[in-house]
């Protein structure tokens, strides 16, 4: 269980209404659901919520007036909202930075070099500590649990996008080019195929054999 | 070893095109009527015949599982939930059905859905895998429009809808009644069982939950039959399965590997080798943190199936392999893991809420050796209060790889406490001043 970060007096906006292409999102989700099951849109609305957040302010989170609209609009109670986006960890319930750098530590980014990445984006960003904005207001740095991508550890994620394979060096020049306003492609930052073995893949080298697949 | 022609997951690494047309050219959605024409039974036969075990690491037989669900319909919805939800440190193989092989997955949802009277199936992504849900969501809208799902599905006469829900940063919610829960909107929190979810699941109404991977390779083995299935692995551990590994190894990667293959060769083929050379091998956990970790000595013969690493105390899990060198200061990388799971705990029994956090600590002592030695014992007799006293599995996971620690490396511990004890003074008690030892969160 975690504790949850309190938002800076100030912050916590006055209003709160869904735009035109979120009311779009809103109901293609809505959609999916039973409609006496309303309450199961409450965590793809306050993703909607925090992306649109994040297009009109530029930091992509959730002030608690935001929650009320959600709860208003399924029907529930708002506690029932705020709890929930109080226990999963992807709702941002403070202000964050332009771009959110999420270092996975968990063991098997670890034994790979984690610490190398949280150590260099420290030093491009100038944050002393996870959980921490730079004074600039571009990044927030936050340490996350498992991103499972293990093969392809260690791995920043940067807002939606899993950044592969780093380094200190690397995590430095991804992190200057986000500065420049460029966003490098995603995936493995080391000359490998997805999550094939570095150096080239080992199976699913005999094409005749894998297609059409086989009919036994 | 697994050969390309009995490979299910022909585009894992994403080589190929990923969309309808590449789908079908590596044969998905091929007689996918033919197959729902054979009707509920013979599908759940085949399954069964097949000999398919859960992928997503408890290894429960998958066509059992489907014939749990109520045979008629008492005026309730049936669903078919599908766990996406793949947090488990070490773990990394969903990943790739939802990126690189989603019509397997969309095709497979359908045959399942059907096969279990459900009109509708849920998919829980995990919230990270915003890309992977964006492909899968291609797919989905893809089938759609080729009239492969939705009203009449296939040309079947079965409607079939299929959503996709997304989480947003809970380990938990991979616990199948706490993603239910999730997905009713609420915190993910376990409950009670029974009733068991094919009884009262989601929206109280019948439901199967089943792993990304054993439903994505159902539509192959209906295909190609179960004896063929069958005939892959060692009895009781049949088939294929995904694999990965990641940690100290020359070339870390995803595979999908036969069952019952020795470990040391899989991983010396995909892995590369261990860095250093098999002798610098520490420790292998062999699937997901949650089970406990083999040195050495075992890794070099046991086999990588469910029965073989059972027997050694330990389980494949997920498949999915941590390899650690003699680099590794393996009492830190266990307390890691006590950390992940303090962070996970839901909250919700005691055992488990408080449980983790002394674990974690005492764990964070021990990595410095600032203990006693008797305090070994004491973290035993800890996660053994915890193991299997909680309503789900994740206080047993945060107490397994403490256990396998114990029981694998305690040399190792107490030569920590004797190195610390050296270092500040002598062999009085180790002072944890109540100031330091910081409340649970």
């Amino acid at each position: 269980m975690s504790t949850q970060p309190t938002v800076p007096t100030g912050a916590e906006p006055t209003h709160f209404a869904f735009d035109a292409e979120s009311e779009q999102q809103i109901a293609v989700i809505l959609a999916k659901y039973p409609p006496e099951r309303k309450a199961s849109g409450v965590l793809p609305l306050l993703y909607v919520v925090q992306k649109q957040m994040g297009r009109q302010t530029g930091s992509a989170w959730i002030p608690r007036i935001a929650m009320d609209v959600v709860a208003e609009r399924l029907e529930m109670a708002p506690i029932r909202v705020y709890e929930v986006a109080t226990f999963y960890l992807m709702f941002n319930t403070k202000p964050i930075g332009r771009y959110h750098l999420q270092v996975c530590t968990t063991t098997s980014c670890w034994l790979r070099g984690s610490d190398d990445v949280t150590a260099a984006c420290k030093k491009a960003t100038g944050i002393r500590a996870f959980g921490e904005t730079s004074t600039d207001g571009l990044f927030t740095l936050t340490e996350v649990e498992c991103l499972g991508a293990c093969a392809n550890a260690p791995i920043l994620q940067v807002d939606d996008d899993y950044y592969e394979d780093l380094d200190g060096p690397r995590t430095l020049e991804l992190i200057e080019a986000l500065k420049r306003g460029e966003r490098p492609t995603p995936g493995p930052t080391i000359d490998r195929l997805n999550s094939a073995p570095a150096g080239g893949r080992r199976v699913l080298v005999d094409e005749a054999a894998i297609k059409p697949q086989g009919q036994g | 070893m697994l050969q390309d022609k009995d490979r299910i997951f022909t585009n894992l690494y994403g080589q190929g095109d990923w969309t309808l047309a590449g789908a079908r050219a590596r044969g998905d959605w091929d007689g996918t009527a033919e197959i729902l024409a054979r009707g509920r039974d013979a599908i759940i036969g085949e399954m069964k015949a097949s000999g398919l075990r859960g992928r997503g690491g408890a290894g429960f037989p998958t066509g059992v599982k489907w014939s749990f669900m109520p045979r008629k319909n008492d005026g309730r919805p049936h669903y078919l939930v599908i766990n996406g939800d793949e947090s488990e440190p070490g773990t990394c193989k969903d990943r790739e059905i939802l990126r690189h092989d989603p019509h397997k997955l969309v095709e497979s949802a359908l045959i399942a859905s059907f096969a279990m009277g459900a009109h509708a199936a849920y998919i829980y992504i995990r919230g990270e895998f915003y890309n992977e849900a964006m492909h899968l969501q291609h797919a989905i809208d893809e089938a759609y429009e080729a009239g492969l799902i939705g009203r009449n599905a296939c040309g079947s006469g079965w409607d079939f809808d299929f959503y996709i829900h997304r989480g947003a940063g809970a380990y938990i919610c991979g616990e199948e009644t706490a993603l239910l829960e999730s997905l009713e909107g609420k915190k993910g929190q376990p409950r009670m069982k029974p009733p068991f979810p094919a009884a009262m699941g989601l929206y109280g109404c019948p439901t199967t939950v089943n792993n990304v991977e054993s439903i994505a390779v159902s539509a192959t083995i209906l295909r190609r039959g179960g004896a063929w299935f069958a005939g892959l692995g060692r009895p009781n551990n049949a088939g294929s399965k995904l694999m990965a590994i990641s940690g100290h190894v020359n070339t870390p990667c995803v595979f999908e590997e036969e069952l019952g293959v020795p470990m040391r060769e899989i991983i010396e083929k995909h892995g590369g080798g261990v860095r250093g050379g098999w002798d610098n091998l520490l420790a292998v956990i062999p699937g997901g943190c949650s089970v406990p970790m083999l040195p050495r000595d075992v890794c070099e013969s046991v086999l990588m199936d469910y029965d073989s690493l059972r027997a050694e105390g330990s389980g494949l899990g997920t498949g999915c392999m941590i390899v650690m060198d003699k680099s590794t200061d393996i009492i830190a990388a266990i307390a890691r893991f006590s950390k992940f799971f303090k962070h996970e705990s839901c909250g919700q029994c005691t055992p488990c809420r408080e449980g983790t956090g002394w674990m974690m600590r005492i764990m964070d002592r021990m990595v410095e050796g600032r203990a006693e030695i008797e305090e070994i014992d004491m973290l035993e007799q800890v996660t053994r209060q915890v193991e299997g006293h909680t309503i789900c599995a994740l206080g047993d996971a945060a107490a397994w790889p403490i256990q396998g620690l114990i029981r694998r490396f305690r040399p190792v511990m107490e030569e920590r406490i004797h190195a610390y004890k050296a270092a500040h003074g002598g062999g009085r008690p180790v002072q944890v001043p109540t100031g330091l030892v910081e409340a649970a969160e």
